[in-house]
């Protein structure tokens, strides 16, 4: 593809329309219960509900106290209780709960459920069967997408994941589809639309009912956003299981963003405070840093520490009216950054002490060596020692699906010693964890006598044989397989680079694994960008297990001069990591194109990982 | 032209009347009209007779014929009226004829004769019997009064939202009223009723009498009364011959008439338009037609059979056997362009375009006159203006072809009244043509709307005409085609002549996929109708799954219902679907069904989970599904069992589902668990420490730390724990305890599976150099490097690995040198790796 040079990448559309979109349905639905009311808020929606509508838009709706919602008897004596949760059964009971002890009592009062983003029938039907249907009334609240930055959306579920692709429960699909309606209404039309997954193909299809049903109303506009990729998280479970070095995905995997936010213990604050930390593209020292490798993290902290300090050192040369100048317009803006950068430089520290403690390196020389499929045996007594040596319960989980997705499934004997071994270490209930992972195909077994090699060999006959035209029987038996190895060759995903990787100016997007692994997921969306769909991707696309689907016909001409062609909404089905983000970010600024995203919500391994756990009550 | 004004009839000062015939009828009428009952809808709508009504005897040869006709004359439909006795007929707004009994029922009829649905006037009415009876139209609707045999009123102001009202009592009524009407003065219903010289207002309430202003003490008693079309005004006529004319308040006068004839008038209505510059009242006997204003003379006409009139807006459609005339007021537009020697500038110009199709120069002088006068725009919109109220398209072209040429001559006239004009008259032309039968005048038609007269068309099933009409206007597909297809839809629906593909097919090839288009709904219609095979044949066409469900479960194809479902992605759809399907089926079938269908039984054991533990199970055992039942049971063991023994027992049946499952694995560590469990519980007995719910790892740790050394090697043995795990684990736990002795001891008992380095790992762990160092000399030479470094022994790592000349140990050291403090290191390796490279 000709890139005359280095593009400029666009800059994004402005979603805080989104956020003032929400904030105005929130309170209109307040106001649809007018005097004085109690708010029982469900405890994932309130970090995003901070993020819309503080404590005092809340109050000034008359909105008396607030609550979190959570199993104990309630408190309130306000006569009208206004419930905020995701359409969930166990909050329909909670509610049904509430009212049946306050009907027990003689005790009448007024609800109103609100659900965020939407109502489902199951909860009417709970209502029902508890007995309260005709107690509640129910309204929904479509908020569907959390702007966290300027090109970062996200819709804070993070039961996606399991719901979809564990438990086979489509329910979400429809509630992506509308989310990807909302901003096709503000920001589109989109034009292309590309995709790979069963899931994103049901949501690009239950999205382009919503288009035709509301067809009419936006034709003519010029779109903000002319492109679209739509990716399943099972399509790359690798990625995702990779440690991240990228300083945002390490800042996760040490202490869980949570909502863009992350509390920053004492150990970083050095104080006895903790301090809870916004991080997004405001923070001036964040948004530098974010994208890097952690090793250029240090050498970057001090600098800009030098730079500050020579700022400061400035005043000692000044006149009184400089001094003014200087007090009044810089010192505010410097001692914020000074604060922002002790915060970081104290994450740093923190995070050193945790990864080398650990033998972090060691870590990710197996992760390395499973990756580019070397000395797997060594791997494995790897990972059987960290078993053994209870390191963590996710780590040693992660380790081993990522030994089983590179592998394509462990061989029987390590599939029942590891596993064996977990249970010891890590408690016999882990035995539905692993059926769950299994099930998912994040830990399976290679279905014995087919070795890697046989199963290469099957696959690269099939597609060489492509005269044949059809699936064979073969390659059902390769469903839910990842065939891992056989992408990589295909895609390159190794780079091989003599000497050191230079991680200060990297080439590619290798990068985010210390230039040791290209995130498959962002491999595949810069290959159909590049190819404008799927053609030469015919391999690829059938060991991911096909599901792919692109425009049938371009909708729209080139045009170098119109900005929105290079801004696209990539869609993440199931979650996405910030290595992910950090790599599309790094691909954008080479190639002039500009990444926004839309997740389910930011997963990581650990996450992952706790999704497949079996809730011990 | 010059006979133009020939039918116009003067009314005093003011105003002409002229009467013209709209058609000539088709029916041909045996019966006299008097012998019938009649009804006529207002704005030219259908005319409906009851023949035979009035015969006493009910032989089925005459047995009472009721029949529906265009206002042309073009019979619609006939039926044999097999009901009770008709005591009046009435057309709703929505044009459905009302047929009230001597009982009180109401039946409603369509105009094709179909019946509808019928309501009750009530019991009171029931019982006294309807003598008596009048539809009226106001904003709510279409009403209905009835005067029973009680000498009692009752009413409805809505026959769609029946409300009945029983009126108050007339005091010392012993007779019927002679005459009496409905008013409606302010939302307020209320009747006018006459008795004798008395005139009695009833409203909701009371009753009043009441006297209309300035009538003459000798005028007599009331015979008929009238009240206008918009209900403004009202005429009575009495018994002496006089006419009194004034507002229905009864509040202002108008004018009064003395009339030679005293006989009771057969029918008496207002003839007015808007803007009226006189109000007439037209009466009519047997064979008299007498129009009748302010004025001292009045018009008459002879009526040459039974005539029947029709109060419209602007008018009076007077109907016989024969013919169907026109009477109205002449508007004042043509009364300015056509009256004899009108030096309007509208005639003027009339005329000026005249001569120059004769290609005279009059032409110019006539326009010169007018445009000296500045008036030659007013000319145009007076030409404008009279087209509309012009029923010869003759007429109309000539009055518009001199709008169209007096335009020409003006720079700024703005085209749009014209090209309205040119539009409403062609869609008027249209539908007054005999075979629609539809005579709308310019008004009542901008009264009516265009939305109103298209949906008058499509109850006369004249789609085409309806569509043609839309395209000609262009309507919005949405308004006007599809929303006409679809009523073709429906209606074709019911051509039960019709095999089920043809008409799915016609009903395709029509409405293709126009917006606007519910193809559910059509198939509901069908499905109505009996037509379940048509309607799911139509469902095939609906592009929304989401429609399609709800008809189809009502439908009773449930299968059908949930592969839609699924297919429209919308889980709420499958949800509704399934617990359908669950209320449906017994539940073996319930299951059987859910297993064939992947998306829907995710989601109702997701459901189950939740709400119904115990289905879920039962969905298990049902599709033998061991492997799962075995999960089952394990969760129970931990969530919902507390003792020990049911935790074992829940236990034991996972092993047996797992062995059943062939799961092997799972069956083992099981077993192993219920072994676990078992053996935690008799240690937290003996040992009064919390051991249950442990792994065995964390056990046998912490027997260890507690120095129950003799249970852990029990339980090492007992569950085959490995030997590398063992060792790790022990020697951790010792570090713990920091029982250094036993550390050595253990690491003597025999060669450690682990080696050394680990020994050393851990004593630096817990800060124990001395200790370490022990180990230290134990460890492998390969090994030694990472020792060194653990011990933070730089300076011997470094020389061990240029011992070893081993480059990549080289490194390491290297990496945890600082600058500051290990220069001296740093600096051997480099030189030893030079060395190397060298060589």
């Amino acid at each position: 593809m000709a890139f005359a040079g280095r593009r400029d990448a666009p800059d994004g559309p402005d979603f805080t329309v989104l956020k003032r979109l929400a904030r105005d349905q929130l309170i209109y639905l307040l106001e649809q219960l007018p005097g004085k009311k109690d708010l029982f808020i469900e405890a994932d929606l309130m970090s995003p509900l901070d993020r819309i509508a503080n404590v005092s838009i809340l109050k000034q709706h008359e909105v008396d106290k607030l609550y979190k919602v959570e199993n104990k008897p309630i408190v309130s004596t306000s006569d009208q209780l206004c419930f905020l949760v995701r359409p969930r059964i166990k909050n329909m009971k909670y509610v049904a709960d509430i009212v049946n002890a306050d009907k027990a009592m003689g005790r009448s009062r007024k609800y109103k459920i609100i659900f965020s983003p939407q109502k489902f029938y199951t909860c009417e039907l709970v209502l029902e069967e508890e007995g309260i249907y005709g107690d509640v009334t129910c309204d929904e609240w479509a908020f569907y997408l959390l702007p966290l930055d300027d090109d970062l959306l996200s819709m804070e579920l993070p039961e996606f994941f399991r719901d979809y692709f564990l438990e086979g429960d489509q329910r979400w699909i429809s509630t992506v589809a509308r989310a990807l309606q909302l901003l096709n209404s503000l920001f589109g039309p989109f034009a292309n639309t590309y995709g790979i997954g069963r899931c994103a193909k049901m949501v690009y299809e239950v999205w382009r009912e919503l288009v035709e049903e509301s067809e009419g109303d936006s034709q003519a506009r010029r779109p903000d956003i002319s492109h679209v990729f739509l990716m399943d998280r099972d399509v790359d479970y690798v990625t995702a299981l990779c440690s991240q070095v990228v300083y945002e995905g390490l800042v996760d995997d040490t202490f869980r963003i949570k909502c863009g936010n992350v509390d920053f213990g004492p150990d970083v604050t050095s104080s006895d405070r903790s301090f809870k930390v916004l991080l997004n593209a405001q923070d001036k020292v964040f948004s530098e840093i974010r994208n890097e490798h952690f090793s250029n993290v240090f050498g970057f902290l001090s600098q800009k520490a030098r730079n500050l300090q020579t700022q400061y050192d400035r005043r000692c040369g000044m006149d009184i009216k400089q001094m003014k100048n200087f007090v009044s317009q810089e010192l505010k803006g410097l001692k914020q950054e000074h604060r922002l950068l002790s915060l970081h430089i104290g994450a740093c520290e923190s995070i050193m002490k945790k990864k080398t403690k650990q033998d972090f390196q060691e870590l990710l020389k197996t992760e390395h060596s499973l990756l580019e499929g070397f000395d797997i045996r060594e791997s494995t007594s790897y990972i059987e020692e960290h078993i053994d040596r209870q390191v963590s319960p996710s780590e040693s989980l992660r380790l081993m699906c990522l030994l089983s997705v590179t592998e394509n499934g462990l061989i029987p004997k390590d599939y029942r010693s590891l596993k064996t071994q977990y249970l010891q270490s890590y408690g016999p209930e882990h035995l539905l964890t692993f059926h769950n992972l299994k099930r998912i195909g994040l830990l399976t077994e290679q279905a014995p006598g087919e070795t890697l090699t046989a199963m290469e060999s099957k696959v690269s006959k099939l597609v060489t044989d492509r005269a044949a035209g059809k699936l064979t029987d073969a390659f059902n038996s390769l469903a839910r397989k990842s065939n891992f190895r056989g992408i990589s060759k295909k895609l390159g995903l190794i780079p091989h680079v003599d000497g050191e990787y230079n991680l200060k100016l990297p080439r590619d997007m290798a990068y985010v694994f210390s230039g040791a692994y290209v995130p498959l997921s962002c491999k595949i969306i810069e290959q159909v960008l590049e190819r404008k769909g799927w053609l030469g991707l015919e391999e690829v696309v059938r060991l991911l297990n096909g599901n792919e689907f692109a425009p049938t016909e371009p909708l729209m001409e080139e045009n170098p001069a119109w900005e929105a062609q290079r801004v696209i909404l990539v869609v993440f089905l199931g979650g996405c990591t910030f290595s992910e983000i950090s790599a599309l970010r790094f691909l954008g600024k080479e190639k002039g194109y500009k990444f926004i995203f839309l997740t389910t919500a930011i997963t990581s391994s650990a996450r992952l990982m706790d999704a497949m756990l079996e809730a011990k009550v | 032209m010059a006979c133009y004004t020939a039918n116009w009839d003067p009314l005093g000062e003011e105003a002409f009347y002229r009467k013209f015939e709209l058609y000539s009828m088709a029916w041909n009428l045996k019966e006299d009209l008097r012998d019938c009952l009649v009804a006529a809808a207002p704005y030219g709508g259908p005319i409906a007779l009851l023949k035979n009504n009035f015969r006493k005897e009910k032989s089925p040869a005459s047995r009472p014929l009721l029949e529906i006709y265009s206002a042309s004359g073009v019979p619609l439909a006939s039926v044999l009226w097999k009901s009770g006795q008709v005591v009046q007929l009435g057309w709703t707004a929505s044009e459905d004829l009302l047929c009230i009994q001597e009982d009180g029922t109401v039946l409603i009829y369509n105009l094709f004769c179909e019946f509808k649905r019928h309501f009750s006037m009530g019991n009171e009415v029931l019982q006294n019997h309807v003598r008596e009876a009048k539809v009226f139209h106001t904003e709510y609707g279409t009403g209905v009064a009835i005067l029973t045999g009680a000498h009692r009123f009752s009413l409805t102001t809505n026959i769609d939202d029946l409300k009945l009202r029983r009126m108050p009592e007339v005091p010392g009524l012993q007779k019927l009223p002679s005459c009496w009407a409905v008013l409606s003065q302010d939302r307020v219903t209320i009747i006018l009723l006459a008795v004798g010289q008395d005139l009695y207002l009833l409203d909701n309430t009371s009753c009043s009498v009441v006297t209309p202003p300035g009538i003459s003490p000798h005028a007599g008693a009331y015979v008929q009364m009238a009240v206008s079309f918009n209900y403004y005004y009202l005429a009575l006529f009495t018994d002496t011959g006089s006419i009194w004319m004034g507002t229905s308040s009864l509040k202002e006068k108008l004018g009064e008439f003395s009339c030679d004839f005293r006989a009771p008038p057969r029918q008496m209505v207002w003839c007015t338009r808007p803007r009226s510059k006189q109000r007439a009242v037209v009466v009519a006997w047997d064979r008299r037609l007498l129009v009748a204003g302010n004025s001292k003379e009045c018009i008459q006409f002879v009526l040459d059979e039974d005539s029947y009139l029709v109060p419209e807006l602007d008018g009076v459609r007077i109907f016989s056997r024969t013919t169907h005339e026109f009477l109205h007021e002449i508007p004042e537009a043509s009364e300015e362009i056509f009256k004899i020697a009108s030096m309007a500038p509208g005639a003027l110009l009339l005329e000026a375009q005249r001569e120059y199709e004769k290609q005279s120069q009059k032409a110019d002088e006539y326009l010169r006159e007018i445009k000296d006068q500045n008036l030659l725009a007013e000319a145009v919109r007076q030409c404008i203006e009279a087209a509309g109220y012009e029923h010869e398209p003759e007429t109309q072209k000539s009055l518009l072809r001199a709008a169209s040429f007096g335009k020409c001559f003006l720079d700024k006239f703005p085209p749009e009244s014209f090209v309205r004009t040119c539009r409403d008259l062609r869609v008027l032309n249209a539908i007054r043509d005999y075979q629609i039968g539809i005579p709308l005048t310019f008004a009542q038609y901008k009264q009516l709307t265009i939305e109103v007269l298209l949906d008058r068309l499509v109850l006369r099933r004249l789609y085409p005409l309806a569509i043609k009409i839309c395209e000609y206007l262009r309507l919005s597909e949405f308004q006007g085609v599809s929303r006409i297809l679809a009523h073709w839809a429906c209606y074709k629906v019911q051509q039960k002549d019709k095999s089920d593909e043809e008409v799915a097919h016609a009903i395709n090839q029509k409405l293709g996929d126009t917006p606007g288009i519910s193809y559910s709904e059509i198939a509901a219609r069908a499905y109505d109708c009996g037509r379940t095979e048509l309607a799911i044949k139509l469902l095939e066409y609906e592009p929304r799954s989401g429609e399609q469900v709800p008809l189809l479960l009502k439908m009773k194809k449930s299968q059908l219902a949930l592969n839609k479902a699924i297919e429209s992605g919308d889980t709420d759809l499958v949800y509704t679907v399934v617990l359908h399907l669950k209320n449906e089926l017994n539940r073996g079938t319930f299951f059987m069904t859910l297993q064939k269908q992947p998306v829907a039984l995710s989601l109702y054991r997701q459901f189950c989970k939740h709400q119904e533990l115990e289905t879920l199970k039962d969905l298990y055992n049902q599709d033998d599904d061991h492997q799962e039942l075995g999960n089952f049971h394990v969760h129970s063991s931990y969530s919902s069992e507390k003792r020990i023994e049911g935790r074992v027992a829940a236990l034991q049946n996972a092993v047996d589902e797992y062995y059943k499952a062939k799961n092997e694995f799972a069956a083992k560590a099981t077993e192993d668990q219920i072994k676990l469990l078992r053996m935690q519980r008799r240690l937290q007995d003996e040992l009064d420490k919390p051991y249950v719910d442990y792994s065995l790892h964390d056990t046998v740790y912490g027997l260890i730390l507690d120095g129950n050394h003799k249970r852990a090697e029990q339980l090492y043995r007992d569950f085959r724990i490995p030997d590398k795990r063992f060792w790790w684990l022990k020697i951790s736990a010792l570090a713990e305890r920091e029982d250094w002795e036993e550390m050595e001891k253990f690491s003597k008992s025999k060669k450690s599976p682990i080696g050394y380095l680990p020994f050393v790992e851990i004593c630096m762990k817990h800060h124990n150099r001395h200790e370490a160092k022990k180990y230290a000399a134990r460890v492998t030479p390969e090994q030694r490097v990472k020792a060194h470094i653990l011990m933070r022994e730089l300076d011997q790592a470094a020389d061990a690995a240029i011992e070893h000349k081993n480059e990549n140990e080289m490194n390491l050291v290297l990496s945890k040198c600082t600058a500051a403090t290990d220069s001296s290191v740093v600096e051997k390796i480099n030189r030893a790796k030079a060395q190397i490279l060298k060589k």
